[in-house]
C-alpha cells in the first residue's frame, strides 16, 4: 500500500514519503522531510502558492502569508518567532504565528503522526521521499519564507501547487491578510506552522534553526519523530536553513508523506486505532488509501498553504499548510538534526509535536486574549477561547458565555452551507454564570402590557430593532415588519437616528437582558408561587447499610441552611419537602405547628399520588426544628429495614403531583440505590447485553425502556419539575431509562458506583451541594428567533420539545446548554447579518416570572473563506458530540463514526478546495481556525458512548452520553480534551497553574506528578521515579510503596507543595460544574489502566486510533474527496 | 287460666317472643286466611339477669339435617338414657356426661323454666374485641374538636384489653400506624380508587405479594402480627391514641368556592373493611364510621363535589334523577356483606345539617348490625350522649354488645320458614324446614347478625305446611328452636337456645280461640315490617295499598257485621287496636316520605326493624301524656283534641321527645310564675314531664332529639305532625267544640275518617 502511495505521491513524492509511512499503520514511520520540502515552499506572498514546482527552492513565494501574519503576528510573533528557527519573516509570525506555532507543530506531528503510527513500513518509502521533500525546502527560499510559510507546506507540490495555486493565494493575501488574521494561520495547522515559522524564518528564516525549535516544539519532530525520517534530513537541511521556516510548509511534505503514506492509509483504514495492527477497523475506509494518501499530503501542505494563501491572505494559508505538510514533522526532525534524520531514510514516527497541540492553542488564544476586555459591539467576531480568561463587555450582542456558535459568518446560501458541511449552530447557556467582573443582567420592566414585540414575529425589543418615522415606529431586525412604537415608549431620535434614550435602555443598547414578565406569561395567569425542592431518599437495604442514609440526613441540615435565593433577597423563599421509599413511599408532615413529624405512607405505587398538603412543602426556617427532628429520627427510623426492592417511576410521579398540588415548579433530588425492580410502574429488568456491542441493535442500550417514563417525563415537564437523580448502583442500573427523566427535565445524574462512604462520600457531598446551591430556573420555555433568511431547526439539550419551536425545560440551571442548529430558508445578506435572538421565559428562585433575552449578530459571507475564518472549534465539537449522541439512539454506532469522518473530511476537504491556496496534494490543510478539531473528532469518537466496546459499563456509556447532551461548550471541550498539568516542577511559591501539557503517555515522566482532570474525573499521576521527597510531602510517607492503593484524598500537611496542590485540587472542584472524585494512581499501578484512557492523544484503550493515526486517516479521506 | 295478656307477657319475659298468633291454625289453607301470617318478633340476647349460662355445651341431636338442642320439649327416656328429639324424632343416646342423668336429677335444658338456656363453649381461643374508629376529617373546626374528644373519652369506655384502630378520611385515606413511637406514621390510600381486599392488605403490609420467592422466603399469611401495627390493645396505646386523636387535623386540602369537601367515605370502608378481613376474620369487630357529611369523591359517592348540585331528594329518586345512587348502594352493599362474612359490624355515626348519604350506606349497617345514629352535630348532646351509649354495660358489667351472632331457627314439620327481617343477613342455609315462600329475608334457616345488643329484635316469619286434610292429633303442638350462637362482649363464645311450643288449633272449629290468641301489638309490627320491607324495594303507595288491602281482609275475616251495613261493623277487643295502629304506621315516616329526606327515611327504618316490640309501637304510634293540674299525668289519646290550653303533653315518637305547653300554661310561664313562691305548685307541673322525659332520655338507644317548645313555637310542628288531625282546618267549624283541641292545618285524613272507610270496604260485599 504505503509503497504505491507513495508511488502515486511522487510528485511530492518525497513529502509523501512520509505518507507513505501511513500507511503502513503500525510503522513509525518517520516524518518526513516534507518539513524541510515545504519551507521551501514560502515564497513570499504568494503564500501558499509556493509555486511549489519553482518553489524547490525559492519557495519564497510564502511570504503572502508573512502579510497576513501581520495582522495577527503580534501575539504569535512572540511564540512563533522564537518556534521558528524561520522566524525571518516577521510577519509571517504575525500571521502564521500564533498558528505557526501550532501548525508547525502540527504539521510536524501530523507527518509524525502518520508516519509513526501509520504504515510502517511503508513509510520507509516515503521516508526516502522526504528527501524530496527537503528539496523543496528550498522553495522557501528565505524570501518569501514568511508568507511562504503557509504555503509552505505547499511546497512539496512544488510544482503543480506552485504556479497555479500560488498565484491565487497571491492575490488572495490581500484578502487573507485582513480576515485571515490569526484564524486562518490556525486553520492551516499541518502546513502552517511551519510555514509560519519559514515565513517568519525569512526575516529570522535565516535561523532555520529557529524553524526547529518552533517546530520543535521541535521536540516533536525531531525526537519522536524521528525526525530525521521526517526526511527532515533533506528538508531540514536545505530548506531548514532559511528554509527551515518553510520548515513549516515542510510540515506539509511530511504531511503528504504521511498522508501519503499511502500505506499509512491502509493501515489507517486498517485500523486508526491500533493503527495497523488492532485493524480496529475504526476507519476500514482506508481503501483509497495509498494513493489518495500521497496526493492528501500534498494537500495537505499545500492547499494549506493555498489556502492560507488565497484565502487567507496568504498568512494563514502558510500557516496552514506549514502545520499540515509533514513540513511540520520535517521540520521538527529537518531542523535540529534534520539532516542526520533526514539520513535515516525512513523514519519510523512522525514527532507528535509536529501536529497541531490544542494545549498550544490554548495557551496562544490565552496569552493573545487573556484578561482583556472582549468588546462584543462587532457582528460577527469571533470571541476568544473558552479557555482563555476574558472579560466581556455587552454592548449590543450577547456574550459568548451565553451564545457561542460554530462559525461567525454564515454561507449566504444553502448551496453553500451544504458544500462546506460545517454545521451552524450556536450553543446557548442561557443561564450562564457570569463571572464578578460582569454585570449582571438588566431587568427591564415595561410595565402592565409586558414587554414590547415586534407585532408579526413577536420578537422582544432588542437593537436589532430599528427606529425610523422620527422614532414613532421601529421595523423588526427579524421579520422586517414596521411597528408602532407605544405611546409610553416613544422617545425621540438624535441626529444618526438612534433613541435620544438609547442608552438607558438596556434593551436598545445591550445584547443580554431580563424583562419583568406579565401575568400573560405565567401558567394559568397566576403569578408562580415560590419553587419548591423535594428530598426524595430511598431507605432500602443498601442505602442505609451503606451509611448513605445517615449521610445524606446529616448533610441536609447544613444545606438547607444555605438554599439558593435571587441575589438581593435576604433568605430563600425556596421551600422544602421530604420523602423517603423503598417499595413504598414515606411522606413527611413537617408543618411548623407540630411538635412531631408525621408519616404517611403511600404503597399504591401503581396509582401514585401526594398524601398531604399543607405540611409537606414548608418553609425550612419556619420548620426547622421540626425537620431537624425528622432529619434525626429517619437513619434510626429504617435501620433495621431488610427491603431491598425499590420503586423509582412512582417517586418521580409523587413529586410531580406534590408540585401540581402545591402549584409550583421545582426540582427533585432523587437518592436511588439501584435499578427499581419492585412491582410498580416503570419497573425494570436487567436489559444490559455486551453481545449487542458493535451490532445494529447497539441502540436499544440506549434507548430508554418503557413507554412510562416518557409519559413521565411529560409531566414533569408540564409541571416545571425537575429530576436531579443520585444513583448509588452496585450493577446495572439501566442508566439510558433511569436518566431519560432527569434528562428531559433539565436534572443531572451523578453516578456512584459501588458506594463507599469513606472513599466516595465527599465527592457526593460535594455534588449535592453544587447542585442543591446552583443557580437555576424553573418552568422554562425557550424561543429562538432569527432574521428571515434562515431559522432554527433542531434542538440538542436536556431539553423536551412538544412541538418544533418551543424548547421546553421543566428546569435550566447554569451549565445547561442547549445546541440549536440552523438551516437556510433562502439567501442571507451580506449587509445585513443574520440575527438571532434567544428569548427564555422562566421563574426565578425567588418566584418571579422572567424572560431572558440574547441577541446576537453574525455576519454573512458569500466567501466560504470567511466562514472558516469564523469557525470555533469548540464550539462545533460540542456539536458534533450532542449530534452524534443523539444519532446513536437511532443508527448503528458504526455509521454515526462513519459519519463523523465523513464530515470532518468534507469540511476540511472543502476549505482545502475552495480556501486553501493551491499546494501539494500531500499536504495536510487545516483551516487555523480548525487546526485542532481532528484531535477533538478523534476524542469524540473514543468517548465511551461511541467506543462500541463491549468492555465499557453500558450504565458509563449512557451516562456519559446523557450528560453530554447536556453540556456547554467549556465542558465539551475539557472533557474531550483534559487537562493535563506536571506538578513535580511548579514553583509551590507562585499562584499560577503550571500550563497543562498534551494528553499523551509521552508527556508523562516516570519522575513526575501529574493532575489529570476533565470535568468529571480527576487523577493525580505519580511516576515511578517520583522523589521521595515529593511523596513526603504530598502524603508524609516515606515512598511510593507506602502509599495504600484506592487513596483519594490528600493529607493536609504544612509544607508549600502540599498545599499547593491541595489549593489547585480545591479550586478544579470548586471551579467545575459537577465534583470529581480524587484517583490518586500510581504508574503502572493496575488503576492506571483507566487513567490512560484519558490521554486521548494517544490511542484507545477500548480501541481508537491515536491523534496522529487519525490525523493521517482524515487526510487520506480529504484526498480521496479532493481527487 | 292466665289471660293471654299474661301469656303473652310471660313468654316475652322469658324468651323474649311474642308470637302475632298464640294458637296456631292447623292447615295451610286456614293459616293463609288469617291474613296475618304465624309470626313472632324475637330478641335473641334478651336481658336475663335471672339466667345463668350453663358452662357446658349443649346436647345435639344426631340427625345431621337436624341438630337440634336438647330441650324441655323433648322426650326422655331416663332408664335408656336415650331422648327423643321433637322435630325429627330422632332418638338419641344421652353423652356419657349425662349418665347420672334421672327424674329427679336432670340437667337445666331439660326443666321447663329452662325454655330459654345459655351456654358457654369452652372450645377455640378467644379474640379480643376490635374497635375501629374511622373518622372524616371534613368537619368544621367545632365538629371536630368535638368528636376528637368523644373518640379520647370512649377509650377509657373500652375494656382495656380490646383492639383498637384509627382510620382518618377527607380526601385521602389514612390508617394510622399506632405502635411506632416518634414519628406518628399512617398509610395513606387515595380517595378516588376503588381497591380489592388483597391490594389494601399488600399496601398495609399486611401480606407480601405473591411470587416473593426472592429471598426464599415462605410466603407468609396475612398475619394478625403484623396487623398489630394498626390495632393496638387499649390499654397499650391508650396515651399515644389520645395524642394521636388530639393532633388530628381537619383534611387539609383546600375547599374551593362552591364545592364540598372531598370526602372519600367509600374507600375509608372499604379500607378499614380489607384491614379486618385480612387480619381478623371471624373476630368480633366494630367498624366505627364518623361522617359529618356525604362521600363526594371514589367508588360510593354520593353527591359530586359541586355544590350548586344538591344532594337527591326523594323527588330525584322517583324521577330517576339521582346519577349515583344505585352505583353507590350496590358499592355499600358489597362492602356490607363482605363484612357481614366475617362478621364485623359497621355503626355510622352521622352528624350534618344535610343528608349525608345513609340511604346508600344503611346497608352497612342494616346487614352488619351497626348502629346508625344521625345528628346535626358532633357538637350535641345528642351525639355525645349516644355515643357514650354504644359502650354501657349490663348488670354484670359487660358491655351490651355482642358479636358475630348466628341465629338459627328450627322448626317442627308442619312449620316451614319463610324469613327473617331485621339487623342480619342470610346464611344461605337451606334445610328441610325452609319455605318456599319468602318474607323478608329467606331462603335460610341460618341468619348473620354481626353486632347483637340486648334490644336487637327480629321479625321471623313462618307458613304453616300441613295440609287441610291430614288433621294435628289432638293435643299435638307444633315448637320452633332458635339456636343463636355469639361472641359474648367478654369474649367467651355462648350459645342461647330458645325453645317454644304453641298448640295447633282447628280453625274452622276454633276460630274463637285463635282470635282471642291473637297478639295484635306484635301483628302490628310485624305487619309493619312487612311493610317497611317491602318499601325498600317498592313504590310507597304500593306498599300502602298492600297493608290497607291486608287491613280488610283481616277486618272482613274477624270483623262482625251485617253485610254492607257498615255501622253494624265490630272488632273483638283482641283487634280493637289493631285498625288505629295501622292508620298511625300510614302516616308514620317508615311508609311516608314526604317530609322526610331520603336520608331520614333510611334512618328512621333501620331503627325501626330492629327495636323490640314496645320501642316498635312508640315508633308507630307514638305515646302522649298529658300533664295539667286536674290529675296525676295520663296518657292521652294521639289526636288533635288532647291539645289544650291548660296542658302540657309529653309525646314520646321514639326519635323524637317533645314536651308542649299549652297556650295558657305557655303564657303563665312566661309571666313568671313558677319563680313565684306561691305558684310552686305551677313549678311542679312545669318539672313533671321534665322529670319523665329525662327518664326516657335516660335509656333509649339512640337519644332521642328532645324538644321544649310551647303553643305557636316553630317546633310545635312536632306534635301537629303526629297527632290525628280530627280537627283540621276543614272540619274546625263542623265540630263547633272550641275547647276540645287544636286544628291541624292538614288535607290528611283522620283516624276517624280512616275509620269510616274501612269499616265500609270491610262490610262491602263487592270487595
Amino acid at each position: 500500500m504505503s509503497q504505491q502511495g507513495y508511488v502515486a505521491a511522487p510528485p511530492y513524492s518525497q513529502a509523501q514519503p512520509g505518507m507513505g509511512g501511513y500507511g503502513p499503520p503500525g510503522a513509525t514511520q518517520p516524518l518526513y522531510g516534507h518539513y524541510g520540502g515545504p519551507p521551501q515552499g514560502y515564497n513570499a506572498a504568494p503564500t501558499g502558492v509556493m509555486k511549489p514546482a519553482a518553489v524547490g527552492p525559492p519557495a519564497a513565494p510564502y511570504s503572502p502569508n508573512v502579510q497576513q501574519n501581520g495582522g495577527t503576528p503580534p501575539h504569535r510573533h512572540l511564540a512563533p518567532t522564537a518556534a521558528y528557527g524561520q522566524p525571518p519573516q516577521s510577519s509571517y509570525n504575525s500571521m502564521a504565528a500564533p498558528p505557526s506555532l501550532s501548525t508547525q507543530q502540527i504539521t510536524s506531528q501530523m507527518s509524525a503522526m502518520s508516519m509513526g503510527s501509520y504504515a510502517p513500513g511503508t513509510q520507509a518509502p516515503p521516508l526516502q521521499r522526504p528527501p524530496p521533500v527537503m528539496g523543496q525546502p528550498p522553495m522557501h527560499q528565505g524570501p518569501q519564507s514568511p508568507p511562504m510559510s503557509p504555503q509552505m507546506t505547499a511546497p512539496p507540490m512544488s510544482p503543480q501547487m506552485t504556479a497555479p495555486p500560488m498565484s491565487p493565494q497571491m492575490t488572495a493575501p490581500p484578502m487573507g491578510a485582513p480576515p485571515m488574521g490569526a484564524p486562518l494561520m490556525g486553520a492551516p495547522l499541518m502546513g502552517a506552522p511551519p510555514m509560519g515559522a519559514p515565513p517568519m524564518g525569512a526575516p529570522p528564516m535565516g535561523a532555520p534553526p529557529m524553524g526547529a525549535p518552533p517546530m520543535g516544539a521541535p521536540p516533536m519532530g525531531a525526537p519522536p519523530m524521528g525526525a530525521p525520517p521526517m526526511g527532515a534530513p533533506p528538508m531540514g537541511a536545505p530548506p531548514m536553513g532559511a528554509p527551515p521556516m518553510g520548515a513549516p510548509p515542510m510540515g506539509a511534505p511530511p504531511m503528504n508523506a504521511p498522508p501519503m503514506g499511502g500505506p499509512s492509509m491502509g493501515g489507517m483504514g486498517g485500523n486508526f486505532p491500533g493503527s495497523p495492527p488492532p485493524g480496529v477497523g475504526c476507519f476500514q475506509s482506508a481503501g483509497p488509501g495509498p494513493q489518495g494518501f500521497p496526493q492528501q499530503p500534498g494537500q495537505f501542505g499545500g492547499p494549506m498553504g493555498g489556502a492560507m494563501g488565497g484565502a487567507m491572505g496568504g498568512a494563514m494559508g502558510g500557516a496552514m499548510g506549514g502545520a499540515m505538510g509533514g513540513a511540520p514533522p520535517g521540520m521538527t526532525g529537518g531542523f535540529p538534526s534534520g539532516p542526520s534524520q533526514l539520513a535515516g531514510p525512513p523514519q519510523k514516527k512522525l514527532d507528535p509535536d509536529s501536529i497541531p497541540s490544542p494545549t498550544q492553542v490554548i495557551e496562544d488564544d490565552q496569552l493573545r486574549q487573556g484578561g482583556q476586555i472582549y468588546n462584543t459591539s462587532v457582528r460577527g467576531q469571533v470571541p476568544p477561547l473558552v479557555t482563555t480568561q476574558f472579560t466581556v463587555q455587552d454592548q449590543g450582542n450577547a456574550s459568548p458565555r451565553f451564545m457561542r456558535c460554530t462559525t461567525y459568518s454564515l454561507p449566504c446560501t444553502a448551496d453553500q452551507a451544504k458544500q462546506c458541511q460545517v454545521p451552524l449552530a450556536t450553543i446557548i447557556t442561557p443561564l450562564a454564570r457570569l463571572p464578578n467582573s460582569e454585570t449582571p443582567l438588566h431587568v427591564v420592566n415595561h410595565g402592565e402590557t409586558g414587554p414590547i414585540r415586534c407585532n408579526r414575529c413577536k420578537a422582544y425589543m432588542c437593537p436589532f430593532m430599528q427606529f425610523t418615522e422620527g422614532g414613532r415606529r421601529f421595523q423588526c431586525g427579524f421579520c422586517n415588519c414596521v411597528n408602532e412604537v407605544p405611546a409610553f415608549y416613544f422617545q425621540h431620535l438624535d441626529h444618526v437616528g438612534r433613541r435620544v434614550d438609547f442608552y438607558e435602555r438596556p434593551e436598545l443598547c445591550l445584547g443580554s437582558y431580563e424583562f419583568v414578565a406579565t401575568l400573560d406569561y405565567c401558567k394559568n395567569n397566576k403569578p408562580p408561587n415560590p419553587p419548591a425542592f423535594i428530598f426524595m431518599i430511598d431507605v432500602s437495604y443498601n442505602n442505609v447499610k451503606y451509611g448513605l442514609v445517615k449521610m445524606i440526613c446529616d448533610e441536609l441540615k447544613t444545606l438547607l441552611e444555605k438554599l439558593p435565593k435571587e441575589e438581593g433577597s435576604e433568605s430563600s423563599v425556596v421551600k422544602v419537602g421530604f420523602v423517603t421509599y423503598n417499595k413504598v413511599l414515606h411522606f413527611y408532615n413537617v408543618k411548623s405547628a407540630l411538635a412531631q413529624p408525621q408519616m404517611m405512607v403511600v404503597s399504591d405505587t401503581a396509582d401514585m399520588f401526594v398524601p398531604l398538603l399543607d405540611g409537606f412543602l414548608v418553609n425550612y426556617q419556619d420548620s426547622k426544628a421540626v425537620i431537624y427532628n425528622l432529619l434525626d429520627q429517619i437513619p434510626d427510623m429504617f435501620a433495621n429495614s431488610n427491603e431491598s426492592e425499590t420503586v423509582f417511576a412512582p417517586v418521580i410521579q409523587a413529586g410531580v403531583e406534590a408540585l401540581k398540588a402545591a402549584e409550583c415548579s421545582g426540582k427533585l433530588f432523587v437518592f436511588q440505590s439501584a435499578m427499581p425492580t419492585a412491582e410498580a410502574p416503570g419497573k425494570l429488568k436487567n436489559r444490559d447485553d455486551k453481545k449487542l456491542v458493535n451490532t445494529d441493535k447497539e441502540k436499544t442500550l440506549f434507548q430508554p425502556q418503557k413507554g412510562v417514563y416518557e409519559q413521565l417525563a411529560k409531566d414533569c415537564v408540564a409541571s416545571g419539575c425537575s429530576v436531579d437523580l443520585f444513583l448509588f448502583p452496585s450493577q446495572y442500573a439501566d442508566l439510558s431509562t433511569m436518566g431519560s427523566v432527569p434528562f428531559h427535565t433539565g436534572g443531572s445524574v451523578y453516578k456512584y458506583n459501588n458506594f463507599q462512604v469513606e472513599t466516595d462520600g465527599e465527592h457526593f457531598l460535594r455534588d449535592l451541594r453544587k447542585d442543591v446551591q446552583k443557580p437555576v430556573g424553573f418552568d422554562a420555555v425557550m424561543r429562538v428567533r432569527t432574521s428571515t433568511g434562515f431559522r432554527a431547526t433542531d434542538f440538542f439539550g436536556a431539553v423536551h420539545m412538544n412541538n418544533t419551536t418551543d424548547v421546553e425545560m421543566a428546569v435550566v440551571d447554569c451549565d445547561k446548554a442547549v445546541t440549536v442548529e440552523f438551516k437556510h430558508d433562502d439567501t442571507l445578506s451580506e449587509d445585513t447579518g443574520a440575527m438571532i435572538q434567544c428569548a427564555l421565559l422562566y421563574t426565578t428562585l425567588g418566584g418571579q416570572r422572567r424572560l431572558r433575552v440574547h441577541n446576537l449578530g453574525l455576519n454573512c459571507s458569500a466567501e466560504l473563506s470567511n466562514l472558516f475564518k469564523s469557525c470555533e472549534t469548540d464550539s462545533l465539537i460540542n456539536f458534533f458530540a450532542k449530534s452524534a449522541y443523539r444519532a446513536i439512539l437511532k443508527q448503528p454506532i458504526k455509521n454515526v463514526r462513519e459519519i463523523l469522518v465523513n464530515q470532518t473530511a468534507h469540511m476540511l476537504a472543502c476549505y482545502r478546495k475552495n480556501c486553501a491556496s493551491a499546494s501539494a496534494a500531500s499536504q495536510l490543510i487545516l483551516p487555523d481556525t480548525m487546526k485542532v478539531f481532528p484531535v477533538y473528532m478523534n476524542s469524540l469518537m473514543k468517548s465511551a458512548p461511541l467506543a462500541a466496546s463491549a468492555e465499557l459499563p453500558t450504565d458509563e456509556r449512557a451516562h456519559q452520553r446523557l450528560s453530554v447532551m447536556a453540556m456547554g461548550v467549556e465542558e465539551t471541550q475539557l472533557l474531550l480534551y483534559p487537562r493535563l498539568v506536571p506538578l513535580h516542577n511548579m514553583d509551590a511559591g507562585s499562584d499560577v497553574l503550571p500550563a497543562p501539557v498534551r494528553c499523551s503517555e509521552d508527556r508523562l515522566s516516570d519522575s513526575g506528578l501529574f493532575l489529570l482532570e476533565n470535568g468529571h474525573s480527576m487523577f493525580l499521576w505519580l511516576g515511578q521515579g517520583s522523589s521521595p521527597d515529593l511523596i513526603q510531602s504530598l502524603f508524609n510517607l516515606p515512598s511510593l510503596a507506602h502509599l495504600q492503593p484506592n487513596t483519594s484524598d490528600l493529607p493536609e500537611l504544612d509544607n508549600p507543595l502540599s498545599k499547593k496542590v491541595r489549593v489547585i485540587v480545591q479550586d478544579l472542584l470548586e471551579k467545575r460544574p459537577s465534583s470529581m472524585k480524587l484517583h490518586i494512581v500510581r504508574q503502572k499501578d493496575k488503576p492506571e489502566v483507566v487513567f490512560r484512557q484519558f490521554l486521548v492523544e494517544d490511542k484507545g484503550l477500548h480501541g481508537g486510533a491515536s491523534y496522529m493515526d487519525f490525523l493521517c486517516f482524515v487526510h487520506r479521506e480529504i484526498r480521496q474527496l479532493l481527487s | 287460666m292466665t289471660t293471654y295478656q299474661e301469656f303473652i307477657q310471660q313468654n316475652e319475659d322469658r324468651d323474649g317472643v311474642r308470637f302475632s298468633w298464640n294458637l296456631w291454625p292447623s292447615s295451610r289453607l286456614e293459616a293463609t286466611r288469617l291474613v296475618v301470617p304465624v309470626s313472632c318478633l324475637f330478641t335473641p340476647l334478651k336481658e336475663r339477669p335471672d339466667l345463668p349460662p350453663v358452662q357446658y355445651e349443649p346436647v345435639l341431636c344426631s340427625r345431621a339435617n337436624c341438630k337440634a338442642v336438647l330441650n324441655p320439649l323433648c322426650q326422655v327416656d331416663f332408664r335408656a338414657k336415650i331422648w327423643a328429639c321433637n322435630f325429627c324424632f330422632q332418638r338419641n343416646p344421652f353423652p356419657p356426661s349425662y349418665a347420672g342423668i334421672s327424674e329427679v336429677n336432670q340437667p337445666a335444658e331439660l326443666m321447663p323454666q329452662f325454655s330459654t338456656i345459655e351456654y358457654i363453649v369452652q372450645r377455640g381461643a378467644t379474640a379480643p374485641l376490635i374497635f375501629l374508629y374511622v373518622v372524616d376529617t371534613c368537619l368544621e373546626e367545632e365538629d371536630l374538636q368535638a368528636l376528637k374528644e368523644s373518640l379520647q373519652m370512649s377509650l377509657s369506655l373500652l375494656p382495656p384489653n380490646a383492639l383498637v384502630g384509627l382510620i382518618t378520611f377527607g380526601r385521602m385515606v389514612q390508617v394510622h400506624e399506632l405502635s411506632c413511637e416518634g414519628i406518628a406514621k399512617s398509610y395513606v390510600f387515595r380517595g378516588t380508587k376503588d381497591l380489592t381486599s388483597k391490594q389494601i392488605q399488600e399496601m398495609l403490609g399486611l401480606s407480601k405479594p405473591a411470587a416473593q420467592g426472592q429471598q426464599g422466603r415462605p410466603m407468609a399469611p396475612p398475619d394478625a402480627a403484623s396487623a398489630c401495627r394498626f390495632l393496638q390493645p387499649v390499654h397499650r396505646v391508650d396515651m399515644n391514641l389520645t395524642d394521636l386523636l388530639g393532633e388530628l387535623q381537619r383534611d387539609p386540602w383546600p375547599v374551593p368556592q362552591g364545592k364540598r369537601p372531598l370526602r372519600s367515605t367509600g374507600v375509608a370502608l372499604s379500607v378499614a373493611v380489607g384491614l379486618l378481613e385480612g387480619a381478623f376474620p371471624n373476630t368480633g369487630a366494630r367498624v366505627m364510621l364518623f361522617i359529618g357529611g356525604p362521600p363526594t369523591q371514589g367508588p360510593g359517592m354520593v353527591v359530586g363535589d359541586e355544590l350548586k348540585t344538591p344532594i337527591r331528594s326523594w323527588h330525584d329518586i322517583q324521577k330517576d334523577n339521582a346519577r349515583h345512587l344505585k352505583k353507590a348502594t350496590k358499592y355499600y352493599e358489597a362492602l356490607a356483606n363482605r363484612s357481614a362474612v366475617n362478621g364485623h359490624c359497621i355503626d355510622i355515626y352521622a352528624c350534618a345539617l344535610d343528608q349525608s348519604g345513609l340511604l346508600e350506606m344503611k346497608c352497612l349497617s342494616n346487614l352488619t348490625g351497626g348502629h346508625i345514629v344521625m345528628g346535626d352535630s358532633f357538637n350535641t348532646s345528642l351525639f355525645k350522649q349516644t355515643f357514650q351509649r354504644v359502650f354501657s354495660k349490663d348488670f354484670n358489667g359487660d358491655f351490651r354488645m355482642a358479636f358475630g351472632g348466628v341465629l338459627e331457627c328450627k322448626t317442627s314439620r308442619e312449620l316451614k320458614v319463610c324469613g327473617a327481617i331485621g339487623p342480619c343477613v342470610s346464611l344461605h342455609a337451606k334445610g328441610s324446614c325452609v319455605s318456599e315462600n319468602e318474607m323478608g329475608i329467606g331462603g335460610t334457616t341460618q341468619w348473620k347478625v354481626c353486632s347483637l345488643n340486648p334490644s336487637t329484635t327480629l321479625g321471623l316469619y313462618f307458613e304453616v305446611v300441613n295440609q287441610h286434610n291430614a288433621p294435628i292429633p289432638q293435643g299435638g303442638r307444633g315448637a320452633i328452636q332458635f339456636v343463636t350462637q355469639y361472641q359474648h362482649s367478654n369474649t367467651q363464645r355462648r350459645i342461647r337456645v330458645t325453645t317454644i311450643a304453641r298448640n295447633w288449633a282447628d280453625a274452622q272449629s276454633q276460630i274463637q280461640h285463635i282470635e282471642s290468641s291473637f297478639d295484635q301489638e306484635a301483628a302490628a309490627v310485624l305487619m309493619a315490617r312487612l311493610g317497611v320491607f317491602r318499601a325498600e324495594s317498592e313504590e310507597g303507595p304500593d306498599v300502602l295499598r298492600w297493608l290497607d288491602r291486608q287491613l280488610i281482609r283481616l277486618c272482613q275475616k274477624f270483623g262482625q257485621f251485617n253485610k254492607d251495613d257498615p255501622t253494624s261493623f265490630r272488632l273483638s277487643e283482641s283487634l280493637s287496636l289493631y285498625p288505629q295502629f295501622m292508620f298511625h304506621l300510614r302516616r308514620s315516616p317508615f311508609l311516608q316520605v314526604f317530609n322526610n329526606s331520603p336520608d331520614e327515611s333510611s334512618y328512621y327504618r333501620h331503627h325501626f326493624v330492629r327495636q323490640d316490640l314496645t320501642q316498635s309501637l312508640i315508633m308507630v304510634q307514638p305515646i302522649l301524656y298529658s300533664y295539667s293540674f286536674y290529675g296525676p299525668p295520663e296518657p292521652v289519646l294521639l289526636d288533635s283534641s288532647s291539645i289544650l290550653p291548660d296542658k302540657i303533653l309529653l309525646m314520646d315518637t321514639f326519635f323524637q321527645l317533645v314536651i308542649y305547653h299549652g297556650e295558657t300554661i305557655a303564657q303563665w310561664r312566661k309571666a313568671g310564675y313558677q319563680e313565684m313562691a306561691e305558684y310552686e305548685n305551677f313549678k311542679q307541673l312545669l318539672q313533671a314531664p321534665l322529670d319523665d322525659a329525662q327518664e326516657i332520655l335516660q335509656t333509649r338507644f339512640p337519644m332521642p332529639r328532645y324538644v321544649d317548645t310551647e303553643h305557636g313555637g316553630s317546633q310545635a310542628r312536632f306534635l301537629l305532625s303526629k297527632v290525628n288531625p280530627s280537627q283540621t282546618h276543614n272540619n274546625l267549624y263542623g265540630w263547633g267544640q272550641q275547647e276540645t283541641g287544636a286544628p291541624i292545618l292538614t288535607d290528611d285524613v283522620s283516624l276517624q275518617v280512616f275509620m269510616d272507610h274501612l269499616k265500609k270496604l270491610a262490610v262491602s260485599s263487592s270487595a
